[in-house]
């Protein structure tokens, strides 16, 4: 019973990392971490809504070379 | 002690492996032998040689605050998770290039792409991936233009500007005659390839309005609707009253595709560039997954002989010699000048720890060298006669079925237009025949090897499936590209008008799209009048371009690491700056002043000239000769100002080398002065 359990938990956690992965590597968490990043260093000014924050950050994007041949 | 053991098995694998495609020289290979000797060359490669000189070379400093850590502003500066990064870096790099490369490569027989592929990345590319992503990371993430300004002086500045301008101008348009040829007659691709607009749209509203940022959910709706436009194009394939509206021919294909990129490039991205870039991104790492998952399972015979006659530069799909033309048409997966360009952009302001440049630019491009050589596996497995008979132009075998299998026959590559038209049935298509540009038959061989790991009946689906995977990508790298090369055109015109260099100012915006839509659109249409086929033509061109702007970022990496006293490790650069300086020239030497006409560019022009003059070619081959001709005269002056620009930059790093070595005073060098990192460990996943 024990080991079940410790299986589920371990397979729920791997789920989870790959998720968080997926999350991450495609920029659809790119707003939380940006909403992190402004609490812990600018915690005395309003953040931008999430719908500035991408209009902003793709803008940002395809100003420069971001894809090859 | 245990990591030595994993690099001895490696080894030994891989030379099993290559000891097996040397022995099965004269009898069918099965793909499984390149696949492994491939994988266990770039393991061992990235083992051992990176991590030489990660440690060596570069000097990799973990205790080296990133400019990701020391700029952190939330946005375009993150510290951030090495897999991460990768993943970006390798959707980044990975475009259509290491897929058209290698089937065209395939004229010659598997075996010279095969090697130049596997050891040309190992020692090439993701040696210069690797040191252009550390050099950059050192100096803010500095652009190479910038970095060959600083390091080298203002004319390598202006001269890696003026290349990669001229390269990109050269790639799209070969890129967009890639997807006109495939779409040409062919009412089931274009319809598909067409709906895949819309969608992009749609995605666009969603991700802006509807539901702002939600890229994952954005993604997986945009990917149903373009499988089901790959089905709905079968449908509409077989209504009569809807087929003509999608069966063109290659001229106003190519006005469609002009028309395209120069909205692509005027409209804001959100509407058109960044979903259509969402969509390509998962296309592209799914379908490279799904072809090594198949590829493994269906372990096809390689049908094509490891050498075919054409080593000698008689090739029907371009004229050349296998040395050096081999190494000018397999750029991307061997080594890509394009790659420096993605490495000291938005790459750079991510990393988190100097120690992930192995993983992220040394791994990324063995994986792209890895798609390369599947692509070359999807060209190989084909009969020779069917691989031929797909990819030469009309110009060449003629334009009749009779007459292209007789041809190809007598090359001793048996074919029968039976054959090719119960294989275009099945694919859906109305015939195979003279569809240049390598997607066609790369869509073929990956339809087989689809067909056969899930599913035969599905065929002609996995086609139209892997025309609409290559078009995706290919429009994506068009709208990018005419994009990048906008913002470059209004740089430089800035510095004579200043209200011209403000990127958002419309006139300037307009004015500036439609001078780059103009060049290549130009190239494009050329190409597509081109009876050969044009690719024949512009393929070298891109891979000279490419090589060249590699070289150009060889040399300044090779400049930086005698500036900072490693003149004892600058072969690491050097050596591959040497080779592509030989490749390059040579060829560029023989499409200059070569009297085949099938080579060079002005001896074809000549020819074309003379029988223009003499009244001996057909009425509609005249019509369009004075613009061939002007075509090839100036593919030739930009094959010689790309030679002159790439060996003014060679000599400048030579200079600054021998300025050093005699004591003089050289550029202080523009690396960020050290500061201590204080990230503990790095972020993981979605992180902090």
């Amino acid at each position: 019973m024990r080991g079940e359990r410790a299986t589920v938990l371990r397979l729920a956690r791997a789920l989870g990392a790959a998720w968080r992965w997926l999350r991450a590597a495609s920029g659809d968490d790119a707003y939380e971490r940006y909403l992190a990043h402004h609490v812990r260093e600018h915690a005395d000014r309003l953040p931008l809504s999430r719908r500035a924050f991408f209009r902003e950050s793709q803008q940002r994007k395809w100003s420069g070379v971001s894809r090859c041949c | 002690m245990k990591k030595n053991i994993w690099g001895v098995v490696l080894a030994v694998v891989g030379a099993v492996a290559l000891g097996g495609i040397a022995l099965y020289r004269q009898e069918p290979i099965n793909a499984l032998w390149i696949v492994t000797a491939a994988v266990c060359i770039y393991l061992l490669g990235f083992r051992f040689y990176a991590a030489w000189i990660a440690a060596r070379v570069l000097t990799v400093d973990q205790s080296r605050a990133t400019p990701a850590e020391r700029h952190d502003n939330g946005r375009d500066f993150v510290p951030t998770h090495r897999w991460i990064v990768f993943g970006h870096h390798f959707a980044a790099i990975a475009g259509p290039g290491p897929l058209v490369g290698p089937t065209l490569a395939a004229q010659f027989g598997y075996l010279p792409g095969t090697l130049w592929i596997m050891v040309g990345a190992v020692v090439g590319g993701c040696v210069q991936d690797m040191t252009i992503l550390l050099l950059s990371t050192r100096r803010d993430g500095r652009s190479l233009g910038q970095m060959a300004r600083d390091e080298l002086g203002p004319f390598g500045g202006f001269a890696a500007l003026i290349g990669t301008l001229l390269i990109m101008i050269i790639l799209i348009a070969v890129l967009g005659l890639v997807v006109v040829n495939a779409m040409k007659h062919s009412p089931w691709g274009t319809s598909t390839v067409f709906t895949t607009i819309p969608v992009a749209i749609l995605v666009g509203f969603y991700l802006r309005t509807w539901r702002p940022g939600r890229v994952l959910e954005a993604s997986l709706l945009g990917l149903v609707l373009v499988l089901l436009a790959v089905l709905g194009g079968g449908w509409v394939d077989h209504q009569p009253a809807l087929r003509p509206w999608f069966d063109y021919d290659g001229v106003p294909l190519a006005g469609f595709v002009i028309l395209y990129g120069w909205l692509a490039a005027i409209l804001p991205v959100w509407l058109l560039l960044a979903p259509r870039d969402y969509l390509s991104t998962f296309l592209k790492l799914g379908t490279v997954v799904l072809l090594a998952i198949a590829i493994v399972l269906t372990h096809p015979q390689i049908k094509m002989p490891a050498l075919t006659q054409f080593i000698d530069g008689s090739g029907p799909l371009f004229g050349g010699k296998v040395f050096p033309f081999v190494f000018i048409t397999i750029a991307c997966g061997a080594i890509s000048g394009f790659h420096s360009l993605i490495a000291s952009g938005t790459t750079p302001k991510l990393i988190s720890s100097e120690a992930d440049v192995r993983l992220i630019g040394y791994g990324s491009m063995a994986l792209e060298s890895f798609v390369a050589i599947m692509a070359m596996i999807a060209a190989t497995l084909l009969d020779p006669g069917v691989y031929f008979a797909i990819n030469t132009g009309a110009g060449i075998v003629g334009s009749t079925p009779e007459a292209a299998v007789q041809t190809i026959t007598g090359w001793g590559f048996p074919v029968t237009a039976q054959q090719m038209q119960s294989l275009a049935q099945d694919m859906g298509e109305r015939t195979l025949f003279a569809r240049t540009g390598g997607a066609p038959s790369l869509a073929v061989g990956m339809a087989s090897i689809f067909g056969n790991s899930f599913g035969r009946g599905l065929l002609a689906v996995w086609y139209h499936f892997a025309i609409m995977f290559e078009a995706v990508f290919i429009l994506t790298t068009l709208d990018a590209g005419t994009r990048v090369g906008r913002f470059m055109l209004q740089d430089l015109f800035g510095q004579v008008w200043k209200p011209f260099g403000r990127t958002s100012w419309y006139p300037s915006v307009l004015l500036a799209s439609t001078l780059v839509v103009a060049a290549w659109g130009y190239f494009l249409y050329i190409g597509v009048i081109d009876p050969n086929g044009g690719v024949n033509i512009l393929w070298p061109l891109f891979g000279i371009a490419n090589q060249m702007l590699a070289a150009i970022a060889l040399s300044v990496a090779t400049g930086i690491l005698v500036k900072s006293g490693k003149a004892r490790y600058a072969f690491v650069t050097l050596v591959p700056l040497a080779w592509l300086a030989l490749i390059t020239t040579t060829a560029a030497w023989q499409k200059i002043v070569s009297p085949n006409v099938r080579i060079g560019f002005f001896a074809a022009a000549n020819d074309l000239a003379a029988k223009l003059a003499a009244g001996t070619l057909p009425a509609e081959r005249a019509a369009v000769a004075p613009q061939l001709i002007f075509n090839q005269r100036l593919d030739g002056w930009l094959t010689v100002l790309f030679t002159a620009i790439v060996w003014f930059v060679i000599i400048d790093m030579i200079r600054v080398w021998s300025r050093r070595a005699r004591g003089l005073s050289v550029i202080q060098s523009s690396e960020a002065p050290y500061q201590l990192t204080r990230l503990q460990g790095v972020p993981q996943g979605s992180g902090s």
